[in-house]
């Protein structure tokens, strides 16, 4: 294909895509028939349980399994003294590298021990019970070393990492000169923000179910967000071809960024069915969870402002120190954020880690533009108060037209329609400019807002699809549905692409059989996805067209391709619609039961969207690559603030989003709602406690370790800003699953500020840090 | 707010028949926990003595059906109903009745399914997820749920919907503030409690 289509100018445009269709496995969902990984009733089936690690540094003496193996109903106990030995281990660079592993360490393989709970035994019986009893009869004996629990333990060592997450980001960015820019502003601002550890927490563990069908083929039931990029890591693992190694998950009870890798307990769970012959199902135990599948990193950050005394920004300085793990140097890019959402000319950024005995931190919902949000958003709420100004007019005062980082054109930005229709849903207007001066009966009233942008990164992805004459389609792509709308939005798109109603179109994902699919993170899939879905259906009108011209009795017979076009599921002539077929006619006279297509979508700057090939063909050179791609939007929150508790509960929410092409108006309000929400977490009570000095967990439950429940959340408003922007890919998607809890958190502060008059700059916000802060009741 | 508090709602007491039969499966320590005043002190102190013994065999009436497992009195209600029936609508979120995705109605009324014993739930009617809906015709409240579409991943839904259900019976959707507050026992990580309370006073208020 030369120039490749898009979907904008397509017959299929107008139809069931964006319309708020309800999910079309809901039904699936609400009567509990919906199968996670951990509910494949497989024959001969036993069950795995981790025996964890009580200390976070030291040595592994003596593990004693004779008790535990005498018990009823084991099978089998994995120690490192046993278990199987793999192809690759991420244990080394290269390694890991291969296996894509999120953690360049894994257990089992040694006698060390470098965090709490790392897993030391794998025991494996005929039930769950019986598994979990004799783990507990595993002796461990220790030789205990003193941990470092974080970044601000004394005996932790900061060092320059040069380049963080895995070499994706620079360690060191500079534009412009800011440290001389900063000492000529007449106004500075230096601010200190720290984060608490923060766990994803989906409400489905992480769960594997390995089934070895024969000596060199595994088929692995997981709660991934990527079927494929698992498939890899045991390919490489196990040291078989990626064929033999089929993932499954048709369901995923949430993920976040923490089932977006293939971590220890996976192929743990693949080397256990193996030795013992039998399929194995290990689920994580809630406490586990905060142990096995990655965290946002403890952190802080600092940020100097320097700005003119109108509030025009003239440097950002931002320095982030962070833990990582003994082996990988990891931290969320806090910094992309900050270097791109005003205008500014001097912009500098650098991160320091420490090593701890922790596990290696992973990317959680937007990471980096969370915590990266929470500090600039703030700081710009610290300088609208400084000026005495309105922080929606200081944001337009230093609104970038161009994306500051590159100095490339935007491919769309829709943000100051974000904040003029977010403050009017909200009523910004009536909000008393004073902080500190309004209440309602005893609480304090606070009004905050914040900008949030989030990348399109580049993706690509394909899809299959395979037309029936009998007017139904099946189409497939090993995406995964998070509950995000996969298959609701996927279906809708296909049949819109086909011309044919959702209820004729099965769209089915999750398998490593089917056309290959990016990981669902970084919020590619509803972009990556649809353009291959998209591709894939022209692909086979392509085909048809083909059949059309060439046959004799088609009313299309002789007419060039390209002047053939397709509505409706009929094939047509473009200048003259009255004079085609329907695609079923034709294959039925052809004798063709099916016709399959494949499409290839591709997604973000790194490749030329069809809209730019066709232009660059018409002479014009403005292709993808010269744009930068961003979603933006605005989140407004209302809070009321108990003086005499320190509590506060959010009462209003308001957040207005442009994000390219919304794909199902219904499951996508309901995404925005659920990044806020997780942003509000957050924001005032999610904090996962280490132990100072022995490096363990203190909370590790959803008892203690508080996520947001129905009680704390308010009726929310959600609305989309129409964006059309022919540059990401033929859909014109940006996708919304991370920019929903982008500026969440500085919303939320902002409020607290608004009511309060006073800046808490330490995540959660939890009632003893208001209370602390000095407010007069 | 007075009705916050909820009425009594123990169930019937079970067949004393049952409650015995119930007795010899559970035995021991958790026998003398449960065990009813009416049962003599000997009989009481018998149960301490006996130990445990492995697996046994019990009947549970699950969605109006009895269905007889083989399983260890230390079996949840909840690994009963995923692992020994294939009934996996009820979720596994936590198993320390900390998150209510294990939601079911025993006898009508709303439990963590992972804080009870399948022995205990003996002789009494277990409603779950797949019990809800009558052949082909959903629950209003599954059906609400869809339409507000109040779940994104799904897994704490099944929670969701049994807790939901119970909680218009016990009157405590009547606001929308007081549902939010009744319904707080179920976690949903995705953020779908605004559609959540919509689905349920959308029901609530239908029925009053
Ligand atoms: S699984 Fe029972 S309350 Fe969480
Ligand atoms: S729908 Fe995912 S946890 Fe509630």
């Amino acid at each position: 294909m030369d120039i490749e289509p898009t979907f904008f100018d397509s017959p299929g445009a107008g139809g069931i895509v964006g319309q708020p269709l309800d999910r079309v496995d809901g039904r699936d969902k609400v009567t509990g028939k919906a199968r996670y990984a951990a509910e494949f009733p497989l024959p001969g089936l036993v069950y795995g349980v981790l025996r964890t690690s009580e200390i976070a540094k030291g040595k592994i003496t003596r593990i004693d399994t004779a008790a535990a193996v005498k018990e009823p109903g084991v099978i089998a106990i994995f120690t490192h003294e046993n278990l199987p030995k793999l192809a690759k281990t991420p244990n080394t660079p290269e390694g890991k590298k291969a296996i894509g592993a999120p953690m360049g360490f894994l257990p089992l393989t040694g006698n060390e021990i470098h965090y709490a709970n790392q897993p030391v035994a794998v025991v494996v019986a005929d039930t769950f019970e019986r598994a979990t009893h004799a783990a507990s009869l595993v002796k461990v004996s220790y030789e205990q070393a003193q941990p470092i629990a974080s970044f601000l333990d004394p005996k932790a060592e900061i060092f320059d990492p040069q380049k963080v997450q895995d070499g994706k980001t620079d360690g060191h960015t500079r534009r412009g000169n800011p440290k001389s820019a900063l000492a000529a502003s007449p106004i500075q601002l230096k601010a200190t923000y720290t984060h608490a550890i923060n766990n994803h927490n989906p409400m489905e563990p992480g769960s594997t179910t390995a089934h070895w069908e024969a000596a060199d083929r595994v088929t692995v039931y997981e709660s991934t967000q990527g079927v494929t990029r698992t498939q890899q890591a045991l390919s490489e693992m196990l040291g078989l071809p990626r064929d033999q190694v089929r993932v499954i998950t048709k369901y995923i009870g949430g993920g976040f960024g923490c089932k977006g890798s293939c971590w220890p307990h996976t192929p743990l769970t693949v080397l256990a069915a193996k030795a013992i012959g039998r399929p194995v199902k290990l689920v994580l135990t809630r406490p586990q969870m905060f142990t096995s599948m990655g965290h946002r990193e403890d952190q802080t950050q600092t940020l100097t402002l320097g700005a003119t005394k109108e509030g025009k920004l003239t440097a950002l300085i931002h320095e982030k120190t962070s833990t990582t793990s003994p082996w990988d140097n990891y931290a969320e890019s806090n910094s992309k954020i900050i270097d791109l959402l005003y205008e500014c000319p001097n912009f500098e950024a650098t991160y320091q880690l420490a090593r701890a005995n922790v596990m290696t931190s992973t990317f959680m919902r937007a990471p980096g533009e969370a915590p990266g949000s929470f500090a600039i958003e703030c700081s710009m709420d610290d300088l609208a108060a400084q000026l005495g100004m309105d922080p929606i007019q200081l944001r337009l005062l230093n609104y970038a037209e161009k994306d500051p980082s590159t100095g490339k054109p935007w491919s769309s930005k829709s943000l100051k329609q974000c904040y003029a229709r977010g403050a009017e849903l909200f009523g910004w207007s009536k909000r008393n400019p004073k902080a500190g001066a309004t209440r309602d009966g005893k609480y304090l009233v606070g009004m905050g807002m914040a900008t949030a942008s989030y990348p399109v990164h580049n993706s690509q992805g394909t899809a299959r699809v395979r037309l029936y004459a009998d007017g139904h389609a099946v189409v497939q792509s090993g995406a995964t549905d998070l509950g995000t709308g996969t298959y609701t939005v996927m279906t809708q798109v296909a049949a819109d692409s086909l011309g044919l109603t959702v209820d004729k179109v099965r769209f089915e994902l999750g398998d490593t059989r089917l056309p290959t699919a990016p990981n669902s993170g970084g919020s590619v899939a509803a972009g990556t996805v649809s353009s291959s879905i998209y591709m894939a259906a022209q692909d086979v009108w392509q085909k048809l067209t083909k059949l059309a011209v060439q046959d004799k009795r088609s009313p299309l017979y002789r007419a060039k391709p390209e002047e053939v076009t397709n509505e409706k599921g009929r094939l047509i002539l473009k200048n003259d619609k009255s004079k085609g077929e329907d695609f079923a006619a034709l294959m039925k006279r052809l004798e063709l039961t099916d016709i399959e297509g494949t499409g290839n979508g591709k997604y973000g700057a790194g490749y030329e969207s069809g809209m730019a090939a066709s232009a660059a063909d018409s002479g014009h050179k403005d292709d993808a690559g010269q744009h930068s791609m961003h979603s933006f939007g605005t989140h407004f929150c209302e809070v009321r603030v108990d003086p005499e508790l320190g509590t506060v509960r959010v009462s209003r929410w308001v957040s207005v989003h442009a994000a390219g092409r919304i794909l199902n108006a219904k499951t996508a309000r309901s995404q925005i709602i659920g990044g806020s929400i997780f942003g509000i977490g957050s924001a005032l009570m999610e904090q996962t406690v280490r132990d100072d000095h022995f490096a363990r967990y203190t909370n590790a439950s959803l008892a203690d370790y508080h996520i947001p429940v129905n009680a704390d959340i308010p009726e929310m408003t959600v609305e989309f800003i129409d964006e059309h922007d022919p540059y990401i890919n033929a859909m014109g998607v940006k996708g919304i699953g991370e920019i929903s809890m982008v500026g969440v958190a500085a919303a939320v502060a902002n409020a607290v500020f608004h009511a309060t008059g006073k800046r808490i700059r330490s995540l959660p916000i939890t009632p003893e840090k208001v209370l602390n802060a000095g407010i007069a009741s | 707010m007075s009705d916050n508090f909820p009425p009594d709602q123990r169930g019937p007491a079970p067949e004393d028949g049952t409650r015995r039969s119930f007795m010899k499966q559970a035995g021991g320590i958790l026998g003398l926990a449960l065990a009813p005043p009416f049962i003599s002190k000997a009989e009481r102190l018998t149960a301490l003595s006996r130990k445990v013994e492995g697996v046994s065999e019990m009947q549970l009436k699950v969605n109006g059906t009895v269905r007889t497992i083989r399983a260890e009195p230390r079996v949840t209600l909840l690994d009963a109903l995923r692992e020994h029936l294939d009934l996996t609508g009820s979720k596994k979120g936590c198993d320390l009745g900390q998150c209510g995705a294990c939601t079911v109605l025993i006898d009508g009324r709303r439990v963590n399914s992972c804080l009870t014993l399948a022995v205990m739930a003996q002789g009494k009617e277990v409603t779950t997820i797949e019990g809800l809906a009558k052949n082909d015709e959903l629950h209003p409240l599954q059906t609400a749920f869809i339409k507000h579409d109040g779940f994104q991943c799904g897994y704490c839904t099944s929670g969701q919907i049994m807790s939901g259900v119970a909680c218009i019976n016990e009157g405590h959707a009547s606001s929308d503030d007081q549902c939010r507050e009744w319904m707080s026992g179920n976690l949903c990580r995705c953020g779908a409690y605004p559609n959540i309370v919509a689905a349920v006073r959308e029901v609530a208020g239908n029925k009053s």
